[in-house]
This record gives structure tokens, sequence and C-alpha cells, in this order.
């Protein structure tokens, strides 16, 4: 909030105004609401988390931390965070740069930008279990289009698994995210690049810098802020990676494929291991509330 | 004229390029949306049909007849019912936080970290919590969560959207003899009614496009678009003509919504950091 603005706010505040209560009037329901929802089930996960509920025993008796030991041991828990991790920092830099490369393809005037650009946002606002679907539509190995075209460029009949085949189903689950996301990349990065002062760019054209330094002198910096937040949505998003995975592979082929979220979701509504996913829960609470803290501490989010 | 030239031929490249590029992400779509046209001879041949013979209905017919097309009521109901209270809500709880700095930066960061949870972990107690107190599979739990888990996306926007509305007016209002209530609604909400109109959106696209809340939260009354598409993966088949025709009915109405707030879209989608 600009200066003048935070004397007029005094101002405003003058007795006759002030309202004792009244700010906290507004916020109240809103509180309320994140508290019933946020709060409350993270003390009663906590509560959980040390008994020894499952599916054939509702067992509330105290357990002490031996949810929290189990997990130090599951490794399938362990395969599901790396899994996670893995899909993370894969897609990311992936993402980042072909939504920079299609940015730069479309800082300059064109044809139809405005048309292309509406056109090119289009996956993001598909419903994510819907992309899933879709390509698994599109890579099944008879009747989808992916194989027939491979086959056109092979010039033989190859039948890929891609859901299937351990060595085909990442590079599946990332075509789907990539699609999906680097649009996202691409509409904030291009948003970026369009407010890059011009004036500078060309002075120092005409000094003689190249390409590269001009980039990494005069574009990054200034695109940085804009960039630090798309990467920090989207690592978010991938760290929380759930329906695409879900169905194409539903962390298959075994649990080769497995993320936190479908792993969470396979401990706690199917195999009804309600304590011991209680602890997992809160574990992956307690990682992410650090990680969002350090970051929001580095990114200027909308000041 | 060779620099002309040659400036309309780097043009011309990007052009191409800026097609390609196109044609390449909108193709899952088209596919998507050309077999949901297909008969089921059409869907089933090989090699694929890239093509159908004729535009027909009857994947949507069936979906229509089954009943199952009511799903997409659900969603309806349920992300409008939760939109316009986390609209309410938040916007005046960003009211407080922007003019009476009401819990400082630390109610705001507080507040916009609760988006940042894995849904996983939110809903697994909040399940429990609905077991208990008979939510599940009701209008009641699924809307409760969605105006909860929007709240934050909500009071974070809109506060950024208030900070753009200069404070004389409200000094102004309050000379005039309005109350603070007033204030809050006869000069904030009208100032900031593009703002609020751009958040609403994407709320409701948000709760819109769920799938884990609903998965989890749903059993057959409340059952949202989302859930239904996941009902037509078989163990050995998939009707596929059902999850096309589905996934349209559900994709199609954000289709048209985006189409009509480009200009929202940046400063939407990446919470508030670029304005736009």
């Amino acid at each position: 909030m600009p200066a003048d603005d935070v004397t007029m706010l005094k101002k405003l505040s003058l007795p006759k105004i002030r309202k004792l209560g009244f700010k906290y009037q507004l916020i109240a329901p809103s509180i309320i609401i994140l508290l019933i929802i946020g709060l409350f089930p993270l003390v009663y996960t906590l509560v959980v988390s040390f008994q020894g509920i499952t599916m054939m025993d509702n067992d509330t008796s105290f357990h002490g931390i031996k949810n929290y030991v189990a997990i130090a041991d599951d490794t399938r828990f362990w395969g599901a965070l790396f899994h996670t991790v893995m899909f993370t920092v894969i897609a990311l830099p992936i993402e980042l740069f072909l939504g920079l490369f299609m940015a730069q393809l479309f800082i300059e005037k064109l044809p139809g930008r405005q048309i292309f650009i509406a056109l090119l946002v289009l996956p993001v606002v598909v419903a994510p279990i819907v992309s899933g679907a879709t390509w698994s539509l599109l890579l099944d190995n008879r009747f989808g289009p992916i194989n027939q075209i491979i086959n056109w460029f092979m010039g033989e009949e190859l039948t890929l698994l891609w859901t299937i085949n351990p060595t085909l189903v990442y590079p599946a689950i990332f075509l789907a995210e990539v699609w999906q996301w680097t649009p996202f990349m691409f509409l904030l990065l291009l948003a970026a690049l369009s407010a890059v002062d011009k004036a500078q760019l060309e002075a120092a054209a005409i000094d003689g810098a190249s390409y590269w330094m001009i980039f990494t002198k005069i574009t990054l910096p200034s695109i940085w802020p804009v960039m630090a937040v798309a990467i920090l949505i989207r690592g978010l998003d991938l760290f929380r990676l759930f329906d695409i995975v879900w169905a194409l592979t539903k962390g298959g082929p075994g649990t080769m494929t497995e993320t936190i979220s479908t792993f969470t979701y396979v401990k706690g509504f199917q195999q009804f291991e309600t304590s011991y996913t209680g602890a997992v829960a809160l574990l992956i609470i307690i990682i992410l509330s650090f990680v969002v803290i350090g970051a929001l501490r580095k990114v200027e989010l909308s000041r | 004229m060779n620099a002309k030239f040659k400036k309309n031929f780097k043009t011309g490249l990007r052009l191409a390029g800026a097609v390609a590029l196109t044609i390449l992400f909108l193709f899952p779509i088209y596919w998507l949306f050309m077999i949901s046209f297909k008969t089921a001879d059409e869907i089933y041949a090989y090699p694929p049909v890239w093509w159908p013979e004729s535009l027909q209905f009857s994947n949507y017919a069936v979906l229509f007849k089954d009943g199952d097309a009511a799903t997409v009521g659900n969603s309806l109901i349920v992300a409008g019912t939760s939109t316009v209270f986390a609209m309410l809500l938040g916007t005046t709880c960003a009211y407080s936080i922007v003019r009476f700095k009401t819990g400082g930066n630390h109610l705001a960061n507080w507040i916009i970290s609760q988006r940042m949870i894995p849904p996983i972990a939110i809903v697994f107690p909040v399940f429990i919590l609905y077991v208990w107190f008979g939510l599940v599979d009701t209008y009641f739990g699924l809307i409760l969560l969605y105006t909860a888990f929007n709240l934050p996306y909500v009071i974070w926007m809109m506060r950024g959207y208030i900070l753009d509305i200069p404070i004389s007016l409200e000094h102004a209002a309050l000379v005039d003899g309005y109350t603070r209530w007033q204030v809050l609604w006869k000069v904030i909400f009208p100032m900031c009614r593009a703002g609020l109109f751009a958040t609403a959106i994407f709320t409701f696209v948000f709760a819109w496009n769920d799938f884990i809340f609903a998965l989890v939260l749903t059993r057959t009354e409340v059952a949202t678009y989302t859930v239904q598409v996941t009902h037509y993966f078989g163990g050995q088949s998939n009707f596929w003509g059902k999850i096309s025709a589905m996934s349209v009915l559900g994709t199609l109405p954000i289709f048209f919504i985006v189409a009509f707030m480009q200009k929202y879209l940046v400063r939407g989608i990446s919470l508030g950091a670029v304005k736009g």
C-alpha cells in the first residue's frame, strides 16, 4: 500500500468512524470455515495417526509413533515420494522451456496472434481427469492415433502398450502433463515478456550485445518475478499430481508410477488403513508447509 | 527491399511455427470431441478413423437416457453455489485484510498457504469428519468443502483488486453518512466488479474441474461429471463413446466461459502475480 494511502487510513480510523470489531466481523465467517475444514481435521488426523485403526480393527488405543516408524520402513511410500519428485523435476523444466520458446514465438506482431493464443490456452482449462482420459484414448495401443502415427514413420507394425509397458508409462504421463500445462507457462511468460522494456532491448542491440547477452542480462532478470511464481504454482501442482496418473495408469504397472497422492488415496480409501494414512497425510502437510512458507518468502506473490 | 523480404520471410516462418504448435496442442481436444460423434464401429475400427462418416449423437443420447448427464447438473449446483459463498465471504474477508490490515501479513500468508496443501491430505480427515456428521454424498458437504478450498484463492485475488480501489472513495462515502457495511456493499463491491467477475469464473472452474474431492466425498447422489467419466473405465474394456461424450459435456461450458474472458485469464491463473 502506498504511503499516502496509509495516512488516509489513519485519518479514516478516527474514533467516530472506527467501530471496534468491525474488521473481525468481516473476516470471521471465512476464518471459521477455514478452521472447520483446515484446522479441525488436522488435529483429528494427528490424534488418529497415534492410534491403530485399520479396516479390520477399530483400535483407538494409543500406539505412540508406531505408524510413523512404519512409514520410515515403507518402501512403497518412499517410492511414491521419489516418483512424485521425479515427475516434478522433469516435467517442470520441460514445461518452462517449451513455454518460454512459445512465448518468444508470439512476442512480436503476428497475424491472428490473439486467436492463436486463445486456442493454445484451451488445454489449461480442461479438467485434469478429462485430459488424462483423453490421453488414454490417444495412447490406446490399437484404437489410438499415436501408435498409428508412429507406425507411419517407422513403416512397420508396432504395438506400443503406453500405459502398461514399464519403459513407456513415464513418457505417457509426461506427454499428458506437458501438453496440459505448457500453455500455462506460455501464457504467464508471454505476459512477462511483453512487460520487458523495449527501449532497453534496442539500446543493447545497437551497442552490439549478443542475443544471449541480452537475454541473460536484460530479459531474464525482468521476467524472473513472474517466472518464479509460475514455477512455484506448477511445482506445487506437480507435487500433488493425481488426476492424470489416475486416468492413465492408476499408479501402475505395479506401483511404478504411484505418486504421493495416489498412494495416500489407495491406503486411505481402498485399503482403509486409517491411522497409517493419517500419519502419511500429516507428514505431507508438514513437509509442504515448510516448502510453501520458504517459497512465499522468496516469491513476490501479488504485493 | 531485401530487408523487407527478410522480415516477411521471418514472419512467415513464425506463422508456420504458430500454426504447427496450435495444431499439435489442439489435436487431443479434436480427438476427444470427434470420438464422441463416432459410432461404436468407428470407435473400435483398426486402423483408427480420423474423421467420422456422419455426425451422430447417440453417445450423448445414451447419457441423457440413462440419467448420467445429471452429473453435469450436480457439477453446476455444487460449483455454482460454492462460488457464490466463496465470493461473498472471501471478498469481505479480503476487504478487512486490506483496509484494516487484520492479522497482518501472517494471516494473509497463512490463508494462501492453505491453498497449497495437496488436496489428498485435506480430503482424508475431512472424509472422516463427514462420515461422523453424515455429510458424505450430500450437496451440503461438497459445497462446504469447495467453498473452503476456494476461499484462500478468492481472498488472495480480491485483496489485489481491492488494493487498486482509491481509498478516497470510501472516505467520501463515510463523510456522506454511509455505514461501514454500506461502504462495503455500495462502494467496494461495485468498484471491483470486474475483479469479482474474473475471480468468480476461476473459482467456478476450479470446483467444476475438481476430481479428487468429488471422488472421495460422493457416491451416487451428488457425483459430479469428473467422477462419472472415470466410471466408464472398465478393467478389460473402456466405454469410449461414453467417456468422450461425458467429457465433452463437461468441457464445452468451460471453453465458452474462457472464450469470453481472455483478458482476465493471465491474472486469474497466476494467482494475481501478473496484472495483465
